[in-house]
């Protein structure tokens, strides 16, 4: 490796090139997982009871931003997708796409937050994968992770929705649209910038306490498309909607002068650190309490209701007292005039 | 965040909102013609305070909207030039040509870029000497002057690779178009960008020569609640106006700088406006001694014969003559991920605003 | 149209403000401005990474006032309709 400061093919080859790689940089930092790692499967056993299974791709550009990187995102994307839905994640994969040409001491920090963005999560990366392609044919480094995770105790049915009712509340466990303020601010092709960190975070110690603190009807993540998008979704085509309350909804100073000056609306802007739950009312206030004293929700918020008045659409009560329509974004949103 | 926080007081929007119930009793039609005052209204739900029988529309003020086809045909031409690095305002990214959009332009390998700023597009150019880089002028009176110090600053520069295609506009003949086609109107929310550069004068012949008031307007809830207000106490006392309620940046002489740039850089032509036709010096040319740096003198290239689609009321709407959920295509065949018409495509286009922000009755 | 936004400028340097909105911070060109320049403090509106006017803290204050007045009067109104018990328009 050491002959060595950027990829070659030859590092995608299946060759010795490819073997130094592996043996010198991911075994290096993923260590734990030796035994599996090069044989064609990692042989597992994951406990009894349901399991949740779940893959996700990660081109984020720039590869690394305020906040975070592509490798802590790959990790902690791949554990919060377990997470919301009630599991406790154990085990992950990693396939990397490499641009030719890309830096190994680059490739090496990103692997190195991956190593450690998983062993504070305490899960292990058990398989992986490497391809380089040619220059061009890549932005630098694609990341496809896929984890394995056990369904907790009483958690079966959190991912469906099956339990949400009229009544129960609706919380988030902090402020939105930090994830892609960062990432656009530090792509830096604007004239427009922001000190606003990426919300990047594994919440599966969060969503774990929320699970067994009971009267959990429904988590999901708040990636891409942002909270407007889990809550059109989590009310499409069923017997209840949302109210929506825009004063609760914490949004950094940051994140709000960035949205001014795009003309983005904060609530279709991508997290990476926010979950959003329904619970039932009687277990709220224990619940909120609890978020608030965990370092990944102190700015937990009461955000809205579900409700039977309007069935399928989320009301957005405004902070000037007006009500507006909530939709599913349509497309990505660019800079703009006007 | 000063300036806007204190314009989106509850109380504020709240008292203005029953002011409004109290005072208004007779029916008022009045069009905002700035597509960022749809948008606004919309944003914070302003709508659903306003009683029934008071009607906003939305009007042409959206640049994207009122843009010809044929203009982005050309845009499209230019950019399968090979030497060409076409750069542009987001909002025209997906708006559709006759068979192609910049967009899709950009995903079959032309060199197009989203830009901020037409000062992205100068530092375009002299990074890539080697190349053309033509910018496309959209927008009303305060975008012009950007693209005209632009110029100015390219020239200075010796920037001589870079040249703009205008499809520049002024709002005037447009308010009073919409008026001469038949648009029933007590009264216009005026735009309070625009008059930020031109000033409250130029909208005098509205109330003078058509009996309607114009309140020029911020874009902050309050601002807005005031505005139609303004226009309800105008309408009560049958005294039209042109009043201003953005004081903080309008003025009745509006940015001489900025009007003087204008007029150094541009003259006006006949322009052709989606909805409303051909108007009278209404575009903004650039002068021929600019015409280095005019895209459209520079490069003669072939341009596609225009195809309007069949069944979009764009026109209509634009006009407010007919709402978005009137048009067959609304929702269905047109939506903001696959526009149909330019309504659509910018996000403050009426159809637009409407699909995102359907007001709740 | 025009998304235009007002921005307090932070510094000079040439024709150009380094500005900041809330927590967000952007570039001006100060070309179009008429008059005195504006200085660090002031508030400026921004389009398209230039300045168009800067922003009149007088006109902006007795904006406020008057919203204070409709506030009052309606208030006020609020109050003598809860006395005579009738709507007052």
């Amino acid at each position: 490796m050491k002959r060595h400061t950027h990829i070659l093919l030859g590092h995608g080859s299946g060759g010795r090139l490819t073997h130094e790689l592996i043996k010198s940089l991911f075994l290096k930092h993923f260590r734990q997982a030796d035994e599996h790692f090069l044989t064609d499967s990692a042989l597992l056993d994951p406990g009894k009871g349901q399991i949740a299974f779940t893959t996700d791709s990660f081109v984020v550009d720039p590869l690394f931003f305020p906040g975070g990187d592509i490798g802590k995102l790959a990790v902690a994307g791949t554990v919060n997708d377990l997470a919301v839905s009630g599991a406790r994640p154990l085990f992950l994969s990693a396939a990397f796409v490499i641009e030719e040409g890309l830096s190994i001491d680059m490739l090496e920090t990103v692997v190195q937050s991956m190593a450690r963005e998983a062993a504070n999560a305490g899960v292990r990366i058990v398989a992986g994968d490497t391809k380089v392609v040619e220059r061009g044919k890549a932005d630098k480094l694609f990341i496809t992770t896929s984890g394995i995770g056990q369904i907790l105790p009483g958690a079966g049915n959190i991912a469906r929705a099956a339990e949400v009712m009229p009544g129960d509340l609706i919380l988030i466990n902090g402020s939105i649209g930090d994830h892609g303020m960062a990432v656009m601010a530090a792509r830096n092709q604007l004239s427009i910038g922001t000190d606003v960190v990426s919300d990047c975070a594994c919440l599966h110690q969060l969503t774990e306490l929320a699970v067994a603190h009971g009267g959990l009807h429904f988590m999901r993540d708040a990636t891409r498309g942002g909270l407007a998008a889990v809550l059109a979704e989590l009310c499409e085509n069923r017997p209840f909607g949302i109210d929506l309350f825009e004063e609760k909804i914490p949004v950094s100073d940051g994140v709000r002068g960035m949205c001014e000056l795009l003309g983005f609306d904060p609530l279709h802007v991508a997290n990476e650190g926010k979950v959003v739950m329904v619970v039932s009312r009687e277990k709220a206030p224990g619940l909120m309490d609890m978020l608030r004293q965990h370092p990944l929700g102190g700015q937990a918020a009461i955000i809205g209701t579900i409700t039977e008045n309007h069935p399928a659409k989320v009301w957005l009560h405004t902070a000037v007292g007006g009500t507006r329509l909530i939709d599913l974004p349509a497309g990505e949103q660019l800079p703009r005039i006007c | 965040m000063k300036y806007i926080d204190e314009y989106r007081r509850r109380e504020h929007v709240l008292a203005l909102a029953d002011l409004i119930r109290r005072e208004s009793r007779k029916p008022l039609r009045i069009m905002e013609v700035c597509g960022g005052h749809t948008m606004a209204l919309r944003r914070f739900g302003l709508h659903s305070l306003l009683p029934d029988h008071i009607e906003l529309i939305s009007g042409p003020g959206c640049p994207v909207c009122v843009t010809s086809r044929q203009f982005i045909d050309q845009a499209i031409a230019l950019s399968r030039q090979p030497e060409i690095i076409l750069t542009t305002y987001g909002d025209l990214n997906r708006v559709p040509g006759s068979s192609s959009s910049l967009e899709q332009e950009k995903a079959r390998g032309g060199d197009i870029r989203i830009v901020y700023s037409i000062l992205d597009a100068l530092t375009i150019a002299a990074q890539n000497p080697e190349k053309q880089v033509v910018f496309l002028g959209i927008g009303f009176e305060t975008t012009s002057p950007a693209t005209a110090a632009g110029i100015l600053k390219a020239q200075m520069a010796g920037l001589f690779n870079f040249s703009v295609l205008s499809a520049h506009k002024i709002m005037p003949p447009a308010m009073a178009a919409l008026i001469d086609q038949g648009v029933n109107l007590h009264g216009y929310i005026g735009p309070g960008h625009v008059s930020t550069i031109t000033g409250s004068k130029i909208y005098d012949f509205i109330p003078q020569k058509y009996g309607l008031g114009v309140v020029i307007s911020g874009f902050e809830p309050t601002d807005l609640m005031q505005s139609v207000y303004m226009l309800v106490r105008q309408r009560e006392t049958h005294r039209p106006a042109v009043e201003i309620q953005y004081n903080r940046v309008v003025t009745r002489e509006g940015n001489l700088k900025a009007q003087q740039l204008l007029e150094e850089v541009f003259e006006l032509r006949d322009d052709w406006w989606r909805g409303l036709g051909v108007l009278p010096q209404s575009g903004m040319a650039i002068r021929t001694r600019y015409a280095d740096f005019d895209a459209g003198k520079r490069f003669s290239v072939e341009i596609e014969p225009t195809r309007e689609d069949k069944g979009c009321l764009c026109g209509e709407v634009l006009k407010g003559l007919k709402k978005p959920t009137d048009c067959k295509l609304f929702g269905k065949a047109c939506t903001p991920s696959d526009p149909v018409g330019a309504c659509m495509v910018s996000s403050e286009g009426t159809c637009a605003a409407y699909f995102k922000y359907v007001t709740i009755q | 149209m025009c998304l235009s936004v007002p921005a307090r400028i932070e510094r000079i340097e040439g024709d150009t403000a380094i500005c900041s909105v809330g927590g967000a911070t952007c570039q001006a060109s100060l070309q179009l401005l008429e008059g005195q320049l504006p200085q660090p403090g002031d508030y400026v509106l921004i389009h398209t990474g230039f300045a168009i006017q800067k922003i009149s803290e007088e006109e902006a204050a007795e904006t406020l006032r008057i919203f204070e007045a409709f506030d009052e009067l309606n208030q006020q109104l609020d109050e003598e309709e809860r006395q005579t018990g009738q709507r007052i328009v």
